[in-house]
């Protein structure tokens, strides 16, 4: 099996419960496996289910582990690992402190504007920006504005087309 | 989570949620429990000394209790339960969880909790229980509302003893136990997510059975996963072996799939077990894993495993299949159900096999066979515990006898010396490796089965882990047997310190141990020894003619070594047999490191 590292965006729908979003994170750090982003909120209200999405990186073989671990979970309706079934779209959003002289300020509105970041707060000496874009996207901003604080959302992810998860009793 | 649909005709008048327990339990079958009360489970006692459809077993310690209920699970292929209170009562649970999950075992542990208002406290007896248990159970479930009383005990049981079997908890805190609640029948529930897959891809099936068919050098390795699938599975698997006429060899918790004396049957294997078992295993062509998970025991270094085959693994786990070894067929499917299709698929296409094939590698096998790797040097002064354990199976031939084990040498001379013919007869700590599992194992193996004779071979420091359960044995007269190898030393440990740690004894020799005859005496039991050879029979003959509990205390070889012998980080072609002269095992620098 090779044993390059790759990165997944895997979704997961489970039961809306205290002590599921435990589980899944207990499962990653107990095996020692990595999460790089993860994000979780209710998206079906009447059936109170959740969905969580994670980004995570492994070798196909860690990865295969996971997603077969994931699925042992009993409030864990569905696994699907996005990098491999399809198409996908990823967005993330970030809010992007910047302070400084005029100056600064100018530039990084500048900046924002050509990245189609929006200005939501302006107070004396300090901008806050709101960005949504994939998390390359948001790497760039941040990387050009030299923010002095950055809030992100995580990575939440749905497949383009037919791609549709639906909850096993749907 | 459990769902139930309700409309008020179904859903009876409120009880007590004690009550809900108790009935939810009766429904479930459930007629023992072991444990030990405290304040946050008092409503519960209380419920069950009302009725008498429910025996609880006082045990002495909540480990015990624990592993009391695996033994019962194991030897009747049901739910064990038990129950205890929150705290300390939750957390001395939590070895025999661990256990439960690491074996399979299905168990559901009712544990007391502080009435929820008190909850995230620090109250008297509070633990977070649902936390600390969550890495070590099948599932859990924290009852905040009294409706969900029966559908969360429900859901328990059917997820303690569905799929891959393990254990359950459901804490209860005391204001749910007492408020009122109404019950919901079994049926009514349902399992939205939780659904495990139990038939096999009728495709994998066709591709492993065009396997076998063209394999030259097969071998079936057999794991405890088809004693869990239950009797059936195992007839199953004992019918394709033989229809095929390949060898098998089976896992610790495997023993007793098939039977020990049939001459396919080539002895368990792994670290200290039989040298065909895992020459077969290193030089086969074709390997079927049926519900075994390829554990480190088993495989030895890995980039040395069973280099030349193609692998063919069945299991209900989906996560077991590809983890430490990748395989050629995965088929994820109860043992039974696979089984079944195997054998059909078998029967329909075995015209074209040809068993010829397979002598050649039939007569490599015996050839290794000669080495006789479970000998052993006899003496005539001083008792060989693989003596003392040949000797207790060629005495107890005629009986229905249960083995549970304790952890280390022991456990593997009883693996050894101690032949299984039939499947739900050994109850040993496979997984976790549990020191102080088998007495409270044998306790309640004994429970599930009044007449049988239950031995728990043991080490005496293993067994001092959970010696107060003597008291219990006394207390419900079960006749219970423990067959102490007594060596003074945490053998396994003194062996491996020999081997690999320059003959550095730290910290393995028990100094001071009781006399094991006073201390049986002063419990109410029956104490024995035996210390020279010659006194081994009648050691054995009088424990198994008495109708009590016994310790046997049977004074071994104390520098005696298990062999043969895999040291970690060597591949199974690297088996090391039982020294002619004094020439030491030696192991690698990198297989220290391996526990």
């Amino acid at each position: 099996m090779a044993e390059i590292e790759r990165r997944h965006t895997i979704v997961v729908l489970v039961d809306n419960e205290p002590g599921v979003l435990a589980r899944v994170i207990g499962l990653f750090s107990g095996r020692g496996y990595n999460i790089d982003s993860l994000t979780v909120s209710e998206v079906d209200h009447q059936r109170s289910l959740s969905r969580i999405n994670i980004v995570t990186s492994g070798t196909e073989a860690v990865i295969e582990q996971i997603k077969a671990l994931l699925g042992k979970l009993v409030p864990i309706h569905r696994v699907h690992d996005l990098t491999i079934e399809g198409a996908s779209i990823e967005r993330e959003l970030a809010l992007v402190k910047v302070t400084g002289d005029r100056e600064r300020l100018v530039q990084a509105l500048r900046i924002a504007d050509f990245m189609r970041a929006r200005l939501v707060d302006s107070s004396p000496g300090s901008f806050v920006f709101e960005l949504t874009g994939n998390s390359d996207e948001l790497d760039s901003f941040i990387d050009l504005v030299e923010p002095v604080e950055v809030s992100r959302a995580g990575v939440v992810a749905i497949g383009r087309g037919e791609i549709v998860l639906r909850p096993r009793d749907a | 989570m459990s769902t139930a649909t309700m409309s008020r005709d179904v859903a009876s008048t409120p009880k007590t949620g004690s009550r809900v327990v108790v009935e939810a339990l009766i429904e479930q079958g459930v007629d023992l429990i072991f444990g030990y009360p405290g304040g946050a489970v008092l409503p519960l006692y209380d419920e069950l000394f009302k009725q008498d459809k429910i025996r609880h077993v006082l045990v002495r310690h909540e480990q015990a209790a624990v592993h009391a209920a695996e033994g019962y699970a194991r030897s009747t292929g049901r739910v064990g339960v038990v129950l205890v209170t929150s705290g300390p009562g939750a957390t001395n649970t939590v070895t025999g969880l661990t256990d439960a999950l690491m074996d399979s075992v299905p168990i559901v542990c009712l544990t007391g909790q502080v009435p929820t208002h008190m909850i995230g406290n620090d109250a008297f007896q509070e633990a977070d229980t649902v936390g600390i248990t969550r890495p070590c159970t099948k599932h859990n479930y924290l009852v905040k509302r009294p409706e969900d009383l029966a559908p969360s005990l429900h859901e328990a049981f059917h997820v303690a003893r569905s799929g891959r079997p393990g254990p359950v908890v459901v804490d209860l805190p005391k204001d749910i136990l007492m408020g009122s609640a109404p019950y919901v029948k079994r049926e009514r529930v349902s399992h939205r997510g939780y659904q495990p897959a139990m038939d096999p891809d009728p495709m994998r099936v066709e591709e492993a059975v065009e396997l076998l068919l063209h394999a030259e050098r097969p071998v079936f390795y057999v794991g405890g996963g088809v004693i869990n699938s239950g009797p059936e599975a195992c007839q199953l698997v004992t019918q394709l072996i033989r229809d095929t006429g390949f060898p098998v060899t089976l896992t610790l918790m495997g023993l007793g799939a098939y039977p020990a004396s049939d001459p396919q049957f080539l002895g368990m294997l792994g670290m200290h077990v039989t040298y065909e078992a895992n020459m077969a295993m290193h030089g086969c062509d074709v390997m079927v894993a049926i519900g075994a998970r390829f554990d480190d025991r088993v495989t030895g270094r890995l980039d040395g495993f069973s280099p030349g085959s193609k692998k063919i693994h069945v299991d209900i786990d989906p996560s077991s299949i590809n983890k430490n070894v990748s395989v050629d067929v995965p088929v994820i499917g109860d043992a039974k159900r696979t089984l079944t299709s195997l054998g059909q698929a078998w029967h329909r296409r075995s015209n074209r096999h040809d068993r010829t094939q397979t002598e050649s590698w039939w007569q490599r096998i015996d050839g290794w066979r000669q080495a006789d790797s479970l000998k052993f040097r006899q003496s005539s002064t001083v008792i060989k515990p693989q003596h003392a354990i040949q000797r207790l199976h060629q005495l107890t031939l005629d009986r229905d006898v249960f083995i549970t084990t304790e952890v280390g040498q022991h456990q593997m001379w009883a693996a050894q010396h101690f032949k299984f013919d039939k499947p739900f007869h050994w109850m040993t700590s496979g997984g976790l490796g549990t020191m102080g599992y088998g007495f409270p194992a044998a306790m309640g193996v004994q429970f599930g089965h009044p007449d049988a004779l239950v031995i728990d071979i043991a080490g005496e420091s293993s067994w001092l882990m959970n010696m107060q359960e003597m008291s219990t044995c006394v207390q419900y007269r079960l006749p219970v047997k423990s067959f102490i190898l007594n060596n003074s030393y945490m053998g396994m440990v003194r062996q491996w310190q020999e081997f690999f740690h320059g003959n550095r004894y730290s910290e393995s020799y028990m100094d001071s141990l009781p006399d094991f005859v006073k201390l049986a005496e002063a419990f109410g039991a029956v104490g024995l020894r035996a210390e020279t050879p010659d006194e081994v029979d009648d050691v054995i003959l009088e424990m198994i003619k008495v109708d009590r509990p016994v310790i046997a205390d049977i004074v071994v070889d104390r520098t005696e070594n298990v062999y043969p012998m895999i040291p970690g980080g060597a591949a199974h072609n690297e088996i090391q047999l039982c020294p002619n002269e004094n020439e030491p095992i030696k192991g690698s620098e990198e297989g220290m490191v391996l526990v």
